[in-house]
């Protein structure tokens, strides 16, 4: 049951073209991951879902997005909702400077759902796997965690918005092994609830923990399918040079 | 020949040395000869107390509540003003557009107007047509505002020290790193919420540090408020917006040129000099130091 | 309606406060221009009389003050039974004055920039910049203040001239207000010449001295053109320091012994005794207009030259930003 649909989807930056009539769609309870060599778009592609691209001057598209039917791009919609039900985690661990509560409060306070936070907030430490660590130290100054403990405290940060979908670009590059396998688990657990579209330049990763795997090359979806058989019996020519490590 | 060659060269090196230490002896002149003669008479009763005997006894206590009247009713003006155009500037304007430009521009010009045109502009616009106007519309023509004031004063200087605020608004807003407003805009806020939750009280520093280079501007300009409500003695202290009030730049000013005494006002003199520089140089130390500290913390994360 | 379908697509009703805080953020940027535009307006209004109001030409007009008076002389005496309104004593006074506080200034300001960004060993510099930044803190009637009472006799003493208060001593007074901005945007442009001019001129074998006056130096040359002009600006506009220390006499002689009086330091102690709605009154905003102009074209040009230089070393057209609100720091 898709979440989001994109249709012929299509970016510029300016007078640069990134993406290229991309088709492809997120479905409920499913990890999508989204592989392939730096440059492809696959950023590019993530930051359009909640139009956080809006951002970049020169941002142009063309085709069509749709979130439960809704054309994010043709209609007018409410930015700031959208971008809460659909929440993102940067690759660089973005910590707001601010206690690791408030980081987790920020987007509880915007909406206004200020009831449990408490017990929200031990569900979503939880949930990213960060619970334990810092249970008693919830006034600590955020950036002083380290980067596995930033990374999850953003991504519990955003499971506090209750988001419908899971938008993490990169989400592991740059954390030591025993972080990436927490965060790995704690996808592996959310999915049911909260599908997850994941960004990787690790192709194992993708392997280890994606429902089906969407490979991206200079701008276009070259092919997507259920993660065991793009892996072992990929449709395309590229798709096996970039699994199998010649490019990339 | 080579000889001569470095020799001329260690000849303008040294003028140019010795340039450094003019500049260097010049303040130190001044500074010394401020504090040796003015430094006897700063007791605490003669920042306390009012002038008595013609300006030649007492204190001036009346000036220095003045001058601070003043500098808080013209921050009160110019850090919102200030703050909102640095806002503007940075968060909202679209990038490279004529506006931008023209604000810039006029920015620029505004900080290089001589401070008597300011003068000027105070007495014709605020003193005169603002004033006046209020006076006609709401007290049916009776003189109420439209007289120098200390409102008016505030609000000439507020004028003046504008560009200054909103540089060192500026400055702390792109300091601001841009990982900061990603974040917040993925969990869902508004660019005034972004600007509101985030950014603005990561800039608390720079923009103290604008206000207080601006109090400390303001504090020692004597030009512009010549004719919008400055005043040599007062019996009474400035209670309302429509009142006169004593300055200490003024005062030194006045005294200077105006006491029929030279000498027997000297010391008092002096010391008024004296606490006027330590007000104005106690208040930049303090932005400086502020500012420092601010971009120590900044490197360092 | 599915529930995230309709929470979308409602446009922010409840965003009002948010709206009417940004109207203010955006107006805010009119009233900046707006305060330019206003000085100039209210400036010239009431000097616009000048050349419209009858009354005012009976006593005084533009073309009266430039003319020289029946008798052949210039003479700027607006408080007597025949107000006499030249503007050359005034003008004469002003450049004089300038032409002093210049010729100390501008050698001594851009000297120091050189040693500062050439020569000075990174203790120097760092105790150089902070005293010059101090120097522009001190406020102008405290110059001003020191001139009289302290320059004005060491003049004395050293010219043997009789009148205390002359262009010597206002000129030098003048010049330490000058001092720093000129220097402020000296050393910028200095700065700014890349280091590799520097590295290969020393690679040819240049000493730092020949590196200085025959690379460095002139690749600043727009940069210190640009703080001359900004100086001038500053020494042209400056009050207090020549109102308290020039004598205020106004005469059309050359001679730097003699008392003096500027546009600036005329408005000022001639405005608070005028008669509102006067002829004086509106010569005096007339004088304002003309002071305006003069350190409005003077700043324009030095600002267009700094941010052209900004731009071209940084490879691209740069936004102005206030040089003055820099000096002070």
């Amino acid at each position: 049951m898709p979440i989001i649909d994109i249709l012929g989807f299509s970016v510029w930056y300016g007078g640069q073209r990134v993406l290229r009539d991309v088709t492809l769609d997120v479905r409920k309870g499913e990890i999508l991951g989204i592989i392939g060599p730096a440059g492809a778009g696959k950023t590019s592609f993530l930051r359009s879902l909640n139009r956080l691209n809006d951002l970049v001057p020169g941002f142009r598209t063309e085709g069509a997005i749709k979130y439960h039917g809704v054309n994010l791009y043709r209609e007018r919609i409410d930015v700031p909702t959208l971008r809460r039900r659909l929440g993102m985690v940067f690759a660089t661990p973005a910590p707001l400077p601010a206690s690791i509560y408030d980081n987790l409060v920020f987007g509880p306070r915007l909406m206004g759902r200020m009831k449990d936070l408490d017990t929200r907030i031990e569900r979503c430490l939880r949930a990213a796997y960060l619970w334990d660590e810092v249970k008693d130290r919830l006034s600590l100054l955020a950036p002083s965690l380290s980067g596995g403990q930033q990374q999850r405290l953003c991504l519990a940060r955003t499971l506090m918005l209750e988001p419908e979908a899971l938008l993490l670009d990169e989400p592991c590059s740059g954390l030591d092994p025993i972080s990436t396998a927490k965060v790995e688990e704690a996808l592996t657990l959310l999915k049911a609830e909260v599908s997850v579209v994941l960004v990787t330049n690790n192709v194992m990763q993708s392997s280890r923990v994606a429902d089906r795997t969407a490979f991206f090359l200079d701008g276009r979806m070259v092919e997507c399918g259920p993660t065991r058989d793009l892996f072992v019996n990929p449709k395309e020519k590229m798709t096996l040079e970039y699994i199998s490590g010649r490019f990339g | 020949m080579r000889g001569r060659i470095r020799f001329i060269g260690w000849f303008f090196t040294s003028l140019t040395g010795l340039s450094c230490l003019l500049i260097v002896v010049a303040v130190s002149i001044i500074l010394g000869n401020i504090v040796h003669h003015g430094w006897d008479r700063l007791t605490w009763e003669f920042v306390s107390a009012e002038p008595r005997m013609g300006m030649t006894e007492g204190g001036i206590w009346p000036a220095i509540f003045g001058t601070i009247a003043l500098v808080l009713l013209m921050t009160l003006a110019v850090v919102p003003l200030g703050v909102a155009a640095a806002v503007y500037l940075h968060e909202y304007a679209p990038q490279g557009s004529r506006l931008v430009h023209v604000v810039r521009l006029a920015l620029q010009n505004l900080a290089g107007v001589p401070a008597i045109v300011f003068g000027l502009f105070g007495l014709g616009f605020f003193v005169q047509f603002a004033g006046g106007g209020i006076d006609r519309v709401f007290f049916s023509g009776s003189l109420v505002v439209g007289q120098p004031c200390i409102l008016w004063a505030s609000l000439t200087l507020a004028v003046l020290t504008l560009p200054t605020v909103v540089v060192a608004t500026e400055e702390a807003l792109r300091a601001v790193p841009r990982t900061y407003r990603e974040a917040a805009y993925a969990l869902g806020a508004t660019k005034w919420q972004m600007i509101r939750r985030v950014v603005l009280p990561q800039s608390i520093g720079g923009i103290l540090t604008g206000a207080i280079l601006a109090v400390s501007r303001g504090a020692g300009e004597v030009a512009p408020i010549l004719f919008t409500g400055a005043a040599y003695y007062l019996p009474y202290l400035p209670k309302r917006l429509n009142d006169q009030f004593m300055e200490l730049g003024y005062h030194v000013y006045v005294l200077t040129t105006q006491a029929p005494d030279v000498e027997a006002t000297k010391p008092i003199l002096y010391s008024t000099v004296l606490v006027l520089l330590l007000v104005t140089f106690g208040l930049n130390f303090f932005a400086v130091l502020l500012r420092s500290r601010i971009r120590r913390r900044l490197r360092t994360t | 309606m599915d529930p995230h379908v309709s929470e979308l697509l409602r446009r922010g009703e409840r965003r009002w406060g948010e709206r009417a805080i940004e109207v203010a953020i955006h107006s805010s940027a009119f009233i900046v221009v707006a305060a330019l535009v206003l000085i100039f307006v209210f400036v010239a209004k009431e000097a616009v009389p000048m050349v419209t109001s009858p009354e005012v030409h009976e006593e005084v007009t533009i073309r009266s003050m430039v003319e020289p008076l029946p008798n052949g002389k210039f003479s700027w005496q607006p408080v007597s039974n025949v107000p006499k309104y030249s503007l050359l004593p005034l003008l004469v006074g002003t450049l004089k004055v300038t032409f002093v506080a210049l010729f100390i200034a501008l050698p001594i300001a851009i000297g120091a920039a050189v040693f500062t960004s050439e020569f000075a060993p990174q203790w120097a510099r760092e105790f150089i910049k902070p005293v010059v930044e101090l120097l522009a803190g001190i406020p102008s009637v405290v110059i001003g203040f020191f001139a009289i009472m302290v320059l004005a006799t060491w003049v004395q003493d050293a010219t043997g001239c009789i009148v205390r208060l002359n262009a010597i001593t206002a000129g030098i007074g003048l010049s330490l207000a000058v001092i720093p901005i000129v220097y402020t945007v000296a050393e910028d442009a200095l700065s700014a010449v890349p280091q590799a001019f520097r590295d290969g001129s020393r690679a040819l074998g240049a000493n730092p001295w020949q590196t200085a006056w025959g690379v460095v130096l002139p690749a600043a040359k727009p940069g210190v053109f640009a703080a001359c002009v900004l100086g001038f600006g500053r020494a042209i506009g400056e009050t207090m320091i020549v109102l308290m220390s020039s004598g205020n006499a106004a005469t059309t002689s050359i001679d730097p012994r003699e008392s003096l009086r500027t546009f600036s330091a005329t408005i000022a102690a001639e405005l608070g005794e005028v008669v509102h709605g006067s002829p004086h009154y509106h010569v005096l905003f007339f004088l304002g207009v003309v002071l305006f102009a003069v350190t409005f074209v003077s700043n324009l040009a030095g600002h267009w030259y700094v941010n052209r230089l900004r731009g071209k070393l940084r490879g691209r057209p740069a936004s102005p930003k206030p040089v003055v609100a820099e000096a002070r720091p």
